[in-house]
């Protein structure tokens, strides 16, 4: 099979081959890292805006009237404060939790990890990524139309999503271009799915049976069937919705609405169809952005506690039984909603049922930390902050699961809260421990480990400053997706509002820390050795970067699987899975 | 362990069109659910008599599938596919354009459908039944015509070279065919039984 | 590689957990932050089930936390070629513990809880309810009482006019059951007198919360959506939206009054007489 074609040299290709439309997982890897940054930018930089105003919501925002006409003064008014939040909420959860972990990270490393030379589909991969680009313009795009941004939230929640203008500032062209959007969006994420899934069956180097691939690839081929089934439901809903907006049908929309004192011409829809459809896909969509993280943390572990993980197989299956379970708990996020309320018994059930797995995931990592020999590089840290983090978002989980708890707890910042460890600062970790660990790899270059280091003790300590008062407040029934406190009940809690915003403008300034480290590491960096962590999957074989056919002309044999470490190897305490050596007895076992 | 070598390398494109397939079906399961839930949602759903040339599309898709499937060239065993000879392969290739024809016959019956249907009145909007006959019969439009232009471009390869890849690219092309054939019975199977 | 930089930075970690954790544990304790206190018949078993979780949940947070804690402070590498170990007996103790701790919590709560739940959504409502039938708007709600016939009023969606104040539709031209339904902007309800609320939406979907009576319910246009409950206490409190309804859903409130019989019935002749 070693063909002449497979030279190690990059064919001499185009500038725009290269580089823009390129057909290199890699670089379609880096495009998709580079767009989830700008996106993670635009993200934060709208949470310091929604802060600002909750903890000080006369005060104006100094240059803000300038650039958002929406914002008279630089006052955030109400409607403006809901479209950040829906803007914030949209590109964070589409736009860096699906793209970052799974689509970045994972173009890039997965064919590494199982030997491959690239994906099974390049032309898909990379319109896949180019569809994705488009999704985020036309998102973008609603900042600028008249009617203003969307504030139907990033839920969308028919009707006030589904009827159009008379439903107030953002329900025009906004939240068409937001429908739009979300569902290219899926086009391009089902693109990428596919191409994941043939890629991990099909093209897998000799020796790489799916028992010995790592876990991160492992994840990875988790998370692309949950998302191939995820968007497949979505991509209906969003054309559904799409019509009841511009064609007048009434998939959503029931008889006999009143709005801006205009009977609506729709007839006999049902909002709640809207939210079954959307949390079918939505609980899904929480497991795609956390389940990278999951493969991602359980790869390093091993790598920097010098053991094998703990229950490798039972890792795995836990990760196969939560995404099994992840399409059979949508329901709980309906439990007020309306319907049927012997359904949300039904539903708590599973919800429930899925912590044992999670629980069983954070024993095992705790558990292969006993008896290590840690060395506490940055990708560390930010696994164990992950599981810090996993810990604490999972049980305010044990609250949100139960119907009755639900009943007072839903709608506050509770959930706010709950959300945000797990999937919001769970999943950076787990990009943050990613990105750390394969910097190396993919530029050739070391990050700085002392900016490393303080980055995360300080992004550590931040967003439990921001995101463990979020309950406190949620208990006291401060609502969310609120403007203003100005209910009398509520207005006691803007000192610690005060407390969270100042939390938050600290913890977004810690990041500068990380965007400087990103820029001068990749230019000015220490140069990397191959395998800089003595780890022992595929991607460390390759030189870093890694040639333009990944193993320049070659084709590795794996011999091993990926968690062969604490024992005696030919070049240290681990044996590369590429290694034709066999399998000295475990140095534990002695 | 080691099923997956090199030698009897898996064929991604028929990896990818099941995935699609699996995609798919996924996609029309939701179609599926939200008209059984709309229709349930309210008395206001209106049933009519679809338009008769409906049968005749069935039949069309249907055949067009078998000269799909007895065009040799789609079904060379994995053994022969590296010395088909290029001229039988491009003979064979009539077959395949066969199917193309009777796919374009299918597409312009379905609008035919639609003209039927909207000259009675049944337009998009008017009623749930037929914004769901529209949206079905679109979608599914939609796919096929993608099918379409898959076998028009692995046709394109075959003709200009029997190697393996394009064989079996285009049998992956025709397994998706199959798939639209099947899913059309099947819309058009749910569109009786419920409008 | 930098080693006892490293190793430093983990015993920083360690602090770090123990420290948040206590604080964030101590507030819980405290209450500061704490559910208002609760006048309704059914909160009770809301607020228990609140306390038995927060005290199992909160026993393995501390607990997970803290080993965590440990183990990274204990197990650093420090350059002494120590030999590393495996936890004993491997992951069998950890899916085992993790079943049967989690298993033992979820079959507990979930017991518990569906009882409690079932009481408050599933049961059906007294016979002897006192029925009101709220309807939400962007951004306000109204509350309709039926008036001496005991009998509302049809809705016309196509009548509903802000400006003559006919918020639900009425036809009183035409419908005599309408005439005398009553119209409030606040929910005023009698003491320890099963409620039942009908609750419809005019627009959008809404909700509504009132933290005193430990209720949440959303409304959904297209349905009407029975709400049950009874205030044991007389009290005014505040009720709220929970459900994004547009540019005023931050504002979206209304009160909730809770009367003695006898002031329930002056106040409900007096709207009448008006
Ligand atoms: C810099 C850290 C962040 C801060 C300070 C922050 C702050 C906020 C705030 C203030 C809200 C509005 C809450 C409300 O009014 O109900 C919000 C909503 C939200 N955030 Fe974040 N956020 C951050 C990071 C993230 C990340 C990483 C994610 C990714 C999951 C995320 C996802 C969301 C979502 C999904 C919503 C809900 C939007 C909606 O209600 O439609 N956030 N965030
Ligand atoms: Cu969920
Ligand atoms: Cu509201």
């Amino acid at each position: 099979m070693t063909s002449p074609h497979s030279s190690h040299d990059a064919p001499r290709q185009s500038f725009l081959r290269k580089y823009v439309f390129s057909l290199d997982h890699k670089v379609i890897g880096l495009q998709y890292l580079d767009l989830s940054l700008v996106a993670v930018t635009t993200g934060m930089i709208l949470s310091w805006l929604m802060r600002m105003h909750l903890g000080w919501p006369t005060k104006a925002i100094p240059g803000l009237g300038a650039v958002a006409p929406e914002a008279t003064g630089g006052i955030i008014t109400p409607e403006y404060y809901l479209s950040l939040m829906t803007m914030h909420g949209t590109i964070m959860v589409f736009f860096v939790l699906t793209t970052a972990p799974f689509a970045g990270l994972g173009n890039f490393i997965l064919q590494l990890q199982i030997g491959a030379e690239d994906m099974a589909f390049p032309r898909f991969n990379m319109m896949s990524f180019w569809v994705t680009f488009v999704a985020f313009l036309v998102l973008l795009a609603a900042f600028f139309v008249p009617e203003g941004p969307p504030l139907s939230g990033w839920t969308a929640y028919a009707p006030l999503s589904a009827v159009g203008k008379d439903a107030g500032p953002g329900q025009g062209w906004g939240q068409t271009l937001w429908v739009i959007s979300i569902a290219i969006f899926c086009i391009a994420q089902l693109l990428g799915s596919l191409n994941f899934i043939a890629t991990t069956l099909d093209l897998r180097t000799k020796g790489m049976s799916l028992a010995r691939m790592p876990f991160s690839t492992w994840a990875w081929f988790i998370t692309s069937v949950i998302g191939l089934i995820a968007f497949s439901v979505l991509l209906p809903a969003c054309i559904l919705l799409l019509l009841d907006r511009v064609a007048g049908t009434s998939f959503f929309v029931p008889s006999g609405l009143v709005i801006s004192d205009r009977l609506q011409p729709h007839a006999g829809g049902s909002p709640l169809l809207w939210q079954h459809l959307f949390w079918f896909f939505g609980h899904p969509e929480v497991y795609i952005a956390i389940l990278p993280g999951f493969g991602i943390i359980s790869h390093i572990l091993p790598a920097v506690t010098r053991k094998p993980l703990l229950g490798p197989r039972v890792v795995i299956a836990c990760m196969i039984a939560i995404a099994f379970l992840s399409y059979t708990v949508w329901g709980h996020h309906m439990f007020m909603s309306g319907m049927n309320p012997l359904s949300a018994t039904v539903f708590s059930v599973p919800t429930l049922i899925i912590t044992i797995p999670a629980a069983i995931m954070t024993l095992l990592w705790i558990g292969t930390l006993y008896g290590a020999r840690m060395r506490f590089t940055t990708a560390a840290l930010f696994c164990l902050g992950f599981i810090s983090v996993f810990v604490s978002g999972g049980i305010s989980g044990f609250f949100l699961a139960q119907p009755a708890i639900d009943s007072y707890l839903h709608g506050t910042y509770f959930v706010v809260g709950h959300f945000h460890f797990v999937m919001g600062v769970a999943s950076m970790f787990g990009i943050f421990a990613g990105t750390y660990f394969w910097f190396p790899k993919m530029f050739g270059r070391m990050m700085n480990e002392t900016l490393g280091k303080w980055h995360f003790i300080l992004t550590f300590v931040g967003v439990y400053c921001i995101f463990m008062p979020m309950h406190y407040l949620g208990l006291a029934g401060n609502v969310r997706r609120y403007s203003a406190f100005t209910v009398d009940y509520m207005k006691g809690s803007v000192p610690l509002h005060r407390f969270i915003t100042v939390a938050a403008l600290f913890t977004g300034a810690v990041q500068l820390i990380f965007f400087y480290n990103l820029f001068r590491s990749r230019f000015r960096g220490q140069i990397a050795p191959t395998n800089p962590w003595e780890a022992s999957s595929l991607e460390w074989t390759t030189s870093s970067p890694p040639p333009h056919d990944n193993f320049g002309g070659q084709h590795p044999v794996v011999y091993h699987g990926p968690n062969e470490y604490g024992v005696a190897g030919k070049d240290g305490d681990y044996i590369m899975q590429n290694s034709p050596e066999s399998e000295p007895a475990s140095e534990s076992a002695a | 362990m080691n099923s997956l070598s090199l030698e009897s390398r898996p064929e991604p494109a028929r990896t990818g069109v099941w995935v699609g397939i699996a995609a798919i079906s996924m996609s029309f399961a939701a179609y599926t659910s939200a008209l059984i839930v709309r229709q349930g949602a309210n008395p206001d759903w209106v049933h009519f008599r679809l338009p008769p040339i409906l049968f005749l599309n069935t039949l069309v898709v249907l055949a067009s599938s078998v000269t799909l499937y007895v065009a040799p060239v789609g079904r060379p065993r994995e053994s022969q596919l590296a010395e088909l000879p290029a001229v039988r392969a491009r003979r064979e290739i009539n077959w395949l354009y066969v199917t193309l024809g009777l796919g374009l016959l299918f597409l312009l019956g379905q609008v035919i459908a639609w003209r039927d249907l909207s000259s009675q009145g049944f337009t998009l909007a008017s009623s749930p039944s037929s914004s769901f006959f529209y949206l079905l019969t679109a979608a599914h439009g939609l796919h096929l015509l993608g099918g379409l232009g898959g076998l028009l471009y692995v046709a394109h390869r075959v003709a200009r070279s029997s190697e393996s890849q394009a064989l079996r690219a285009y049998r992956a092309a025709s397994l998706y065919w199959h798939f639209m054939a099947a899913l059309w019975v099947y819309i058009f199977v749910l569109l009786a039984v419920r409008i | 590689m930098g080693r006892h930089e490293g190793a430093i930075v983990g015993k920083i970690f360690a602090i770090l957990v123990t420290i948040i954790t206590i604080i964030s544990t101590a507030i819980f304790i405290s209450r500061v932050w704490w559910l208002p206190p609760d006048i309704s018949q059914l909160g009770a078993g809301i607020d228990h089930q609140m306390n038995e979780t927060m005290v199992s949940s909160g026993v393995l947070f501390v607990l997970a936390q803290l080993v965590l804690a440990f183990f990274v402070w204990r197990f650093a590498d420090n350059n002494d070629q120590r030999k590393i170990k495996i936890f004993p007996g491997g992951a069998t103790p950890m899916v085992v513990v993790a079943i049967i701790l989690v298993g033992a919590e979820i079959l507990a709560l979930t017991l518990v809880g569906s009882r409690v739940w079932a009481s408050i959504y599933v049961t059906k409502s007294d016979p002897n309810s006192f029925t009101i039938d709220v309807q939400a708007e962007q951004f306000a709600y109204y509350f309709r009482y039926p008036g001496p016939d005991g009998k509302f009023g049809a809705l016309h969606p196509d009548l509903i006019d802000e400006s003559s104040g006919n918020y639900f539709g009425l036809d009183p031209a035409n419908d005599t059951t309408a005439r005398d339904d009553i119209v409030s902007a606040s929910l005023v309800i009698p003491v320890n007198r099963p409620i039942l609320l009908q609750l419809h939406a005019k627009d959008v979907s809404h909700a509504f919360y009132i933290p005193e009576l430990r209720i949440q319910q959303d409304f959904v246009p297209g349905l009407v959506i029975p709400v049950h409950f009874t205030a044991t206490r007389t009290a005014k409190s505040e009720i709220v939206c929970t459900q994004l309804c547009g540019l005023g859903h931050y504002n979206m409130r209304a009160y909730l009054e809770v009367m003695t019989d006898v002031d329930f019935k002056k106040w409900l002749n007096d709207q009448s007489a008006q």
